[in-house]
This record gives structure tokens, sequence and C-alpha cells, in this order.
């Protein structure tokens, strides 16, 4: 039995659990986007565009579209693999319903990571069809926007699992989203080019995986995309789910297994 | 095939389980035949828990051998796993879902086909008399309802054993009695049961045999019955006393009366063959408890005599 064949059970699993709140999910990915899209593509838009020039043309709906994309898969992913795990290892402990079956640790991971996924990529596709709505797609590449959401999310959920399959409560939780992934969400180009920011604070918003999605969603919706940058953007974003898939391997065997 | 032709089923040498420098489990040797009934009997923190998690190949054994349908857990424990039915002490239903919806998606964790599921959930569901909840969310359940839905659930894969983690503590006496039932027709029908108990009368009930673990050891082993007429008497004559008429020293009062006496802070237990005999007998020697009660002799009482303690502290 390989180990995709075992993953997709408690896939399945999550799945079933989320046809129960389907509905009120699918209006906040329709919604979201298209109240964040009117105050800052829009709203603000008006101001940027008539005070600074982007570049070629270049609006700023057009700029700041992308961004947020990317920033909500992160935002996602940092919903989903934080309580939902802690809760399945110690709450409602699905978790160890399905480990006393023939399912693996590793299958767990994975059947839950591979939810989460889905989860972004069906919210990241809504996105980018609202962003399409506002006309705010330059290019037909933008569609590959869609798979560069999905690993920007993946990016963040394996290390915030890893983290919260290491904790032994939902305080840091905050302080994460605190500290960590709203900065990113302000900070990390999706509003502003980070060479706007100081020097430190750019080298530093360059390290963060939002950032390398943000300029990849926003070079592929633009049409403005050189094949190396992207392949590097994309490589980083892999290394950073990599990292993160290693860790949270090892802390859900720390945890599960004892 | 391993397990037949009265192989034991489940088999363990010199099983140990440590955390850390703590030993939960230390050497203990044991082996479960097709068919019966087996106990691990003990107070708190005696190993129990942490043997059947062993067994149930959740929880690397430390050292030691052990072997399920013949197999090592390391190696087949998703193949093992495949053929137990398990109950876990703490529930770890989905509150969120349908009590059917449970059963079935937990059919699926076995990779069963989901046309089936939905026969065999009703089927399940109808056994645990849960028929009429099958649609309803789980949170609102009662406690009994709850276990009776994780033993359905169990079930759900045909299982050869059922490992039963104190199957029924925290439930009210007249839902202990209905998960009783269901766990004797299970052992008629031939389904190895494996549990732990920290109450005599279910190990009494339940149990064709049963070992008697504390602090990580085997102290005994044997049925209910041999292991009372091994470590007790037959009869138990249980005093009472109002406070400072209770004497220091029971030698002269029961002399030549009982075989033992254990001393408890609540009661004094005198053992014997013939309780009415010997109550009537102290009673002619002038001494006068506020109380007395004879009663037979129980696995509690074996327990007492092993390790000094009682069971339920």
């Amino acid at each position: 039995m390989t180990s995709l064949a075992l993953a997709a059970r408690p896939f399945e699993f999550f799945l079933t659990q989320y046809r129960r709140v389907w509905r009120g999910t699918a209006v906040t990915s329709v919604v979201t986007p298209i109240v964040y899209l009117l105050a800052l593509g829009v709203g603000l838009g008006v101001f940027v565009d008539r005070s600074t020039d982007l570049a070629e043309g270049i609006s700023y709906l057009e700029f700041v579209a992308p961004g947020l994309m990317a920033a909500t898969a992160m935002q996602l992913a940092m919903f989903e693999s934080s309580w939902p795990v802690l809760s399945a290892i110690k709450w409602d402990r699905q978790y160890h319903a399905m480990l006393a079956t023939p399912l693996r640790v590793g299958d767990v991971l994975l059947g839950h990571q591979a939810f989460i996924g889905g989860r972004i990529l069906m919210t990241a596709t809504v996105y980018l069809v609202v962003i399409t709505a506002f006309g705010a797609i330059a290019s037909p590449l933008g569609v590959l926007a869609i798979p560069v959401a999905l690993l920007v999310g993946l990016s963040f959920s394996l290390p915030i699992a890893a983290w919260a399959a290491h904790s032994e409560s939902e305080a840091s939780f905050v302080a994460i989203f605190r500290f960590l992934i709203l900065p990113m969400f302000l900070f990390s180009g999706t509003f502003f080019p980070i060479s706007n920011l100081p020097a430190p604070l750019e080298v530093m918003a360059f390290l963060t995986p939002l950032w390398h999605g943000v300029t990849l969603c926003r070079d592929l919706t633009l049409g403005d995309v050189e094949l190396w940058s992207a392949l590097a953007h994309v490589g980083y974003l892999l290394a950073c789910c990599a990292v993160g898939l290693a860790l949270a391997r090892m802390t859900y065997r720390r945890r599960l297994v004892v | 095939m391993a397990g037949q032709n009265g192989h034991p089923l489940i088999s363990a040498r010199g099983l140990v389980k440590r955390f850390g420098d703590f030993t939960a489990v230390d050497a203990i040797d044991f082996d479960v035949r097709r068919g019966e009934a087996f106990g691990f009997l003990g107070p708190n923190g005696a190993g129990k828990t942490s043997t059947m998690r062993m067994i149930g190949c959740v929880s690397p054994v430390t050292d030691g051998t052990l072997s399920v349908f013949g197999l090592d857990p390391v190696r087949e424990g998703v193949n093992i796993r495949a053929r137990l039915g398990v109950v876990p002490q703490q529930d770890t239903l989905d509150m969120e879902l349908t009590v059917r919806e449970n059963v079935v998606i937990y059919g699926r964790y076995f990779g069963l086909p989901r046309k089936e599921l939905g026969a065999r959930a009703d089927e399940l569901l109808e056994f645990v008399e849960l028929t009429e909840r099958a649609h309803d969310k789980v949170e609102p359940l009662s406690g009994g309802m709850k276990r009776r839905l994780t033993i359905a659930r169990s079930l759900v894969n045909d299982p050869e054993v059922m490992l039963l983690d104190e199957p029924t503590t925290g439930l009210d006496p007249q839902a202990r009695h209905v998960v009783w039932d269901r766990l004797y027709r299970l052992k008629r029908q031939g389904v190895t049961l494996l549990l732990t108990t920290h109450y005599m009368d279910e190990a009494e009930q339940l149990c064709d045999r049963l070992v008697v673990m504390d602090k990580g050891i085997i102290v005994a082993e044997g049925s209910p019955r041999e292991l009372i007429e091994r470590y007790s008497t037959r009869e138990v004559v249980e005093l009472r006393f109002d406070d400072g008429r209770r004497p220091d020293d029971f030698g002269y009062w029961t002399e030549g009366l009982v075989s033992r006496v254990e001393s408890l802070p609540d009661r004094v237990l005198l053992y014997t063959d013939d309780g009415d005999a010997a109550s009537h007998g102290i009673h002619e020697r002038g001494l006068t408890p506020e109380s007395i009660l004879v009663r037979r002799s129980t696995l509690e009482d074996v327990f007492l005599h092993l390790t000094g303690r009682s069971l339920v502290e």
C-alpha cells in the first residue's frame, strides 16, 4: 500500500468534516477578495495612482491584487494548520482515532496537509476569478498564480503544523499571528515594493516566503515574468516546504508516537 | 497460522515500557489465547494502558518481545492494526460529524469501500442500540452512548481482537451493564477481548483470565475464581467502628476464628471460610462494632492481599 493511497483516507475525513461548514467558507472566500480589492485596489488606488507612477502604466489595483492573493493563501494556511492540528492531537483527538487503524503518522500528516492544500487551491482560484472580474489581470500567465499561491500556503502550513504539533496550548498561535504573519502581510511587498523599506528590513522581507510568492504572483498576472527569476522563487518556496515537511514529520512523530 | 491450534494469539516476554527515567511496564510476561476474555486489573498507574498501547502498535516497545497474531509490532504495525478493534480510554469520536458518519469514516481508515460501509454502519448501530440517533451529532450524546458508539466504530473492520481500555470508567451503573452485555455477545461470537479495568466487578463479570498489575509488574495471574481461592478466603467479615471504639489490636478478638485480619482506615476485614461463625465468635468475646457485614471474597480482596492497598483509592 503506497503512502499516498493511505493519506487519501485522512484527507477524506477532513473533507467530510468540511462538508458541514463549506457554505460559510465559500461565501468568505468570495466576499474577502471583493472587499479587499474595493478598499485597497479601487479606493486607495485612486490616490496612489494620482500621486505616483508605479511602472509602465500599472495601476495600484493591478499591483496590489496578486499580492493580496498570495497573502490570503498564507493567512488561510495559518488558520488551517494551527488550531485544527492541535485539536486533532489534544482536544478532539481525531489523529489518535486514525492511528489506531492501519494509518501511520506520515499518512495522517500528509492527508491533513493535502486537505489544507485543497482549501488553499480553492480559495486562490476564487481570488483569481474575482481579480479577473476587476479587470486587474494583464496576462493569461496569471492563471499560474494559483499553483504559486498553493506553494506559498504550504510553505507556511507545513512549518506551522510542525509548531502546532509541538505546542501544549493555543496561546502561541495568537503570538505567531501577531508577530510573524501580520508583519509579513504588511511588509513583504504586498502593498508596496520592499525597496521602500530601510535596508535591514528589506533583507528580512526578502527572506520571507511570502515576498517570493507575492513577487512571482505579480510577475505572472502582469505578464512580466523572467524564467530564471520565476524558477528561483519557486525553488525558494519549495525549499521552505521541504524544511517545513521535515520539521512536521519530526514533531508529529515525537508527539504521537510515545 | 499463528493463533490457532492453541498457540497464543498475543504473547509478551519481558515486555518493558519506559518514559525517560520512569518505567511504566517492568518486564511482564503474558499469553492471550484466541476467543478468551483477558483482563489487566490494577489501579491507575499500574501500567495497564501502556501495555494496551504497545499491543495496539501505537506505542513502541522499549524492551523485551511482543508478538500479536504472531507478527512483530515494529515491522507489521499496519497489518496488526488492520485486525484490531480499539476502544481507547479517552474517546476519539468526532463531535461535529453524525453518529453514522463517525462509523463510516472510521471504516474508510481501514480502506473498506464506502458502498459496504453504509449497511455495515447501520448494522453496528443497531447492535449498540443507537439506530435512532444515527443522524444526530455526537456532541450531545450521553457518556454511555458515546462509549457504545466507540464500540460500534471499533467493530467496523470485523476485528479478531478487541482492545478495551477502561471500557466503562465514568459510566453510571445502568450504562455499564449495557456495555457489558454487548461485550458478552461479542465474546460469544468468538471475538477475543482484552480489557483493562480498575473495577473488580468488571473483571469478575467479563474476564475468563486476568493478570493483576501493580507498579508495572504482574503480581498474580489466573481466572477470577482461582485468584480468589489462592489469595483470599471464601468469605469476609467487614467491621466498622464508631470513632474511638476501635481496638488497636485484633489478636485477642479473632484468635482461632479467622485466617487473616486486614486493617483499613475506615473498616477492618476478617478473612475466613465461615463468616457467620466468625462474626458470632467475636460477638461472644464481647467485641461490639457499629456494623458487621458478611460477604463473599472478591478480586478487591485479592488485590488488597497482594499489594496491601485498595484498587480504587
